[in-house]
């Protein structure tokens, strides 16, 4: 009875790619509970369009290079992608930004590179980056929260606008918007406010700033709503940890630069630069660190090169957002560090054993 | 007396893979049934096969050698029962090329009547060297799974003293567990064959390290081994790859054998407790290795068990026994899940180095997902227990770049399937190692071939120009008399040709004495290589230990003519790293 003979090991462990993005996407949820709650439903009708275009692009482009569609579709990093880039649009940016924008991760940043594994860049920074220069207008007209807006949308709505532009009678388009607390903050220091009028100006309870007519978008720590959602992210982050989906190198690296160094300026000059808390908990600082930053594809692979390339983009997200000229760095940071990752690899190897150092 | 308990290490990585071993040790160990006939191959451990003394119709008495030992890394394979030499041709034999070699067939005549044998209960008055030949006559290799000459390791040679004999019953692969039993039901034939070995080493001390999932083996040696000095007993926390030597000597000791190195040259030996056993018995007993246990499992057998099989069995009578669905079997692996090897018929005869036979369902195997990219996740590296970049060795495999694998120590790698094991993208990682080891094997021996081509080349430009040089000096001296007997005539040429002739004159005495020095220099390296190539084998076991196979030795040795095997050289060599 001849056998079919393949070669060891012949037991192999319960997992696959799909397993790990799924994982990942699950542990997303709690950030996109937080997002949801505190503006609107925006961020939903952008996730669903957003994978229905990465798995529409991600099928032709297969098809294209005759590669196998099925597993590659079912591997769910396209999935992954986005949800990623549908969180980082405003959540009522109209269906063509989040269109242009997945279609050039999925099609340029990541099949015209090879395909899953072989992109240099994360593909979800990469179509954000494009959209963010490209459409600055779109890109940064973001709404307040729930809470604070004078009206806000239910889902259907929030569909309608995004789809058709339509808004139900009474409600203009300006009157939803409003910038980031990042955005403030860089717009009202660069005016030459210090960081306490700032907040003191923005920071109001709802009945105040009504008198004032500006919207209080500072919340306790970060921006109101948005230190929640970063705690959504801190959550989910955690528990992938925990899971050792991802190991806790590159967050870690990522938030504790972002801390010393913000913190460092801060106690140097607290009137001009905000507090380390508020860099943590606002934007994307949380999303980036568990989510963007340890995409295994385009990152530095060894223990000693993650801490590296998570230092790297917690500096980069610093500077730029202090000094640069955009209020949110993430992107940025990542995609610059994201060039520097096979250099890391090639300086920071493991020694090997037996062999003396 | 109560001794300290011994203070264990840390290695990186290694895997905890489901482990399987409940299933065969539900019930005690038994005797496997004696089989119809016998198949006994000529080289079932590390090094030469052995040499036939006995031919086709024969009678034989269990016990009874039936071939020596060829050269110094080498065993003898004796009669597992007596009977009748019916056939020494190729058999199928279980090794990972699928391919023939020379065996011994025996049918049984159901007498089991032994050879006479000479029990030495006094082995602690003879000389280690003495003890180590009654070894290497009984048969004796690594049964751990490598096969390596037992006497070998028990030789501490001129090295600086043996601090400790670690005793390997950690058994971290899946589904393995002939030495779970043995320990569990013979811990006096492993207590006693520790005694031997220690006494043949002069070891300081002796660790038995048994990882934490055998707790009734655990039992057993413990009270065995209860108040002797120097021996102490580890349980160590269940991990794969812990029962690879040299992860294994960093767990009891905290040293990392050098790359390249063996355990020997930190002061620290490595036995398998059923190589102990089997020493006792070769000793105090006078038997040679001529059974040993094996683990039949798999979702395929029904009652999963360990037996006591005599060597040459046939595999599917042990299957038989157990209860096998023959039609069930999807793969036959003998070894681990993680290291053993698929075989390619049923019917092979179990070798001295059979630890395990796992009957796998299909299901059970559960194998047929596809390849994906990588995804550089990194898993591999974190699981590596030679802190490789299984990644990087991945890609430069994949891309035949053969010099850049060995920039990432390719050839440290032990093959034991933990990055594989964890890949999501399900890489068969080990495969592009084999393929790149054999590959570079390949190329190491074209280089060989294209030197001594060339060094051929060189010779025949330089015998040429000899002969013509000869030729020219004959021709010069057959010239010569005549112008010698009218000295007073100088000969008529002019200065220009004169000259020309002196330089030609003056070229050809450099090259002839530049051609003698060669021939001289390359004389003394074809000596020096062929000294060698006789002290290899001899004086240096882990020089011999660590070529490919004996025949790629032997066609490094000779004229390169024949091709070896690249995968035969890579199955070999992963034997030789799986030593435990």
């Amino acid at each position: 009875m001849p056998f079919n003979a393949p070669t060891s090991p012949h037991q192999l462990a319960p997992t696959s790619i799909t397993r790990v993005m799924m994982l990942v996407i699950l542990a997303l949820i709690p950030g996109i509970a937080a997002y949801v709650w505190f503006f609107g439903w925006g961020v939903v009708v952008n996730i669903c369009i957003a994978v229905v275009t990465a798995l529409s692009c991600e099928a032709l482009i297969l098809k294209l290079r005759q590669r196998p569609v099925l597993p590659f579709l079912s591997d769910g990093s396209a999935v992954l992608t986005a949800v990623l880039i549908a969180l980082t649009l405003p959540p009522l940016s109209p269906w063509w930004i989040t269109v242009i924008g997945v279609a050039f991760a999925i099609i340029i940043a990541k099949q015209l590179y090879g395909g899953l594994g072989y992109n240099p860049f994360n593909p979800a920074m990469v179509g954000y980056v494009m959209l963010l220069i490209s459409f600055p207008r779109e890109m940064t007209s973001w709404i307040p929260p729930n809470e604070l807006a004078d009206s806000s949308l239910g889902f259907i709505d929030t569909a309608m606008f995004i789809l058709f532009s339509t808004l139900p009678d009474g409600i203009s388009f300006d009157a939803l918007t409003e910038a980031t607390p990042l955005d403030s903050l860089k717009t009202h220091l660069a005016l030459g406010n210090t960081v306490d009028e700032v907040r003191a100006q923005l920071g109001l309870d709802a009945e105040a700033s009504r008198v004032l007519s500006v919207i209080p978008i500072f919340g306790a720590i970060g921006g109101k709503g948005w230190e929640w959602i970063g705690g959504g992210f801190l959550l989910g982050g955690l528990w992938l940890i925990y899971t050792k989906v991802i190991s806790w190198h590159i967050p870690v690296a990522m938030l504790g630069s972002l801390l010393a160094i913000s913190a460092l300026f801060y106690l140097i000059d607290p009137a001009h630069f905000a507090t380390p808390m508020f860099h943590l908990f606002s934007g994307a600082a949380m999303l980036g660190a568990f989510f963007i930053a340890t995409d295994p594809v385009t990152a530095a692979s060894s223990n000693r090169g993650k801490i590296i390339y998570g230092c790297g983009i917690g500096l980069f997200t610093y500077i730029i957002r202090t000094w640069g000229g955009y209020p949110d760095a993430v992107a940025f940071a990542v995609l610059l560090m994201n060039m520097c990752a096979p250099l890391i690899d090639h300086y920071f190897k493991s020694s090997v054993f037996g062999h003396k150092k | 007396m109560s001794m300290a308990p011994v203070k264990l290490w840390d290695f990186h990585g290694g895997i905890h893979p489901e482990q399987n071993k409940l299933q065969s040790t539900t019930e005690p160990s038994a005797l496997a049934q004696l089989p119809k006939k016998l198949v006994l191959p000529l080289h079932q451990h590390i090094g030469e096969a052995a040499e036939p003394i006995v031919e086709i119709g024969d009678t034989v008495l269990k016990g009874q050698k039936i071939a020596n030992a060829n050269g110094y890394v080498s065993a003898p394979v004796h009669a597992p029962t007596s009977g009748k030499i019916i056939d020494i041709s190729e058999h199928p034999i279980p090794h990972p090329s699928g391919l023939s070699a020379l065996a011994i067939v025996i049918e049984p005549d159901g007498r089991d009547a032994w050879v006479e044998y000479t029990p030495d209960q006094d082995y602690s008055e003879k000389n280690p060297s003495h003890l180590r030949n009654i070894i290497r006559e009984a048969g004796i290799v690594g049964l751990g799974g490598a096969g390596f000459p037992s006497f070998i390791k028990l030789n501490p040679g001129s090295q600086k003293k043996i601090k400790t004999l670690i005793l390997n019953g950690v058994e971290c692969e899946p589904y393995i567990t002939c030495d779970d039993m043995l320990m569990r039901e013979d811990a006096h034939s492993i207590i006693e064959g520790v005694h031997i070995m220690r006494h043949a080493l002069q070891a300081e001390e002796c660790v038995i390290a048994i990882e934490d999932n055998k707790p009734e083996a655990y039992e057993s040696i413990c009270k065995a081994a209860a108040g002797i000095a120097g021996l102490r007993v580890a349980l160590v926390p269940t991990r794969y790859p812990q029962g690879s030597e040299k992860q294994l000597v960093q767990v009891i000791t905290g040293k990392e054998v050098p790359s390249n190195g063996l355990a020997l040259h930190i002061g620290v030996v490595c036995h398998n407790v059923a190589t102990a056993a089997a020493i006792y018995r070769a000793i105090h007993l006078g038997q040679p290795l001529i059974s040993r246990m094996v683990t039949i499992t798999g979702q395929a057998v029904k009652q999963p068990r360990n037996l006591e099989v005599l060597i040459g069995t046939p595999m599917d009578e042990l299957l038989q026994q157990c209860g096998a669905e023959f039609d069930q079997i999807e793969r036959l692996v003998m070894g681990g899940p993680m290291m053993g090897f698929a075989l390619h018929e049923i019917n092979l005869p179990v070798i001295k180095t059979t630890n395990c036979i796992i009957a796998a369902t299909r299901e059970e195997l559960g194998l047929d997902r596809p390849a994906m990219p990588c995804i550089r996740c990194g898993a591999c590296a974190d699981v590596c227990p030679v802190k490789l970049l299984p990644q990087q060795l991945y890609w430069h495999a994949r891309a035949k770049e053969l010099d850049k694998v060995q920039e990432y120590d390719l050839f440290d790698c032990i093959e034991c399937g933990c990055c594989s094991y964890v890949c999501p993208s399900n890489i068969p990682l080990v495969q592009y190692y084999r393929f790149a080891k054999g590959a570079i094997w390949t190329q190491e021996q074209e280089h060989k071939k294209s030197d001594q081509a060339r060094e051929r080349h060189e010779f025949r430009l330089m015998r040429i120009e000899r002969e013509k040089r000869e030729r020219e000096a004959k021709r010069a001296k057959k010239k010569a008399p005549r112008p010698k007997t009218d000295t007073a005539k100088p000969p008529p040429v002019d200065g220009a040709q004169m000259a020309d002739k002196m330089r030609q004159e003056a070229m050809a005495q450099r090259d002839s004495a530049e051609a003698a020095r060669k021939t001289e220099i390359q004389a003394a390296l074809a000596r020096v290589q062929a000294k060698k190539k006789d002290a290899a084998p001899k004086t240096d076991a882990p020089v011999a230990a660590n070529s490919p196979t004996p025949a790629a030795a032997s066609t490094q040795a000779s004229t390169p003519t024949s091709d070896s095997d690249s995968s035969a050289d890579t199955a070999t060599h992963k034997d030789h790293e799986q030593s435990q």
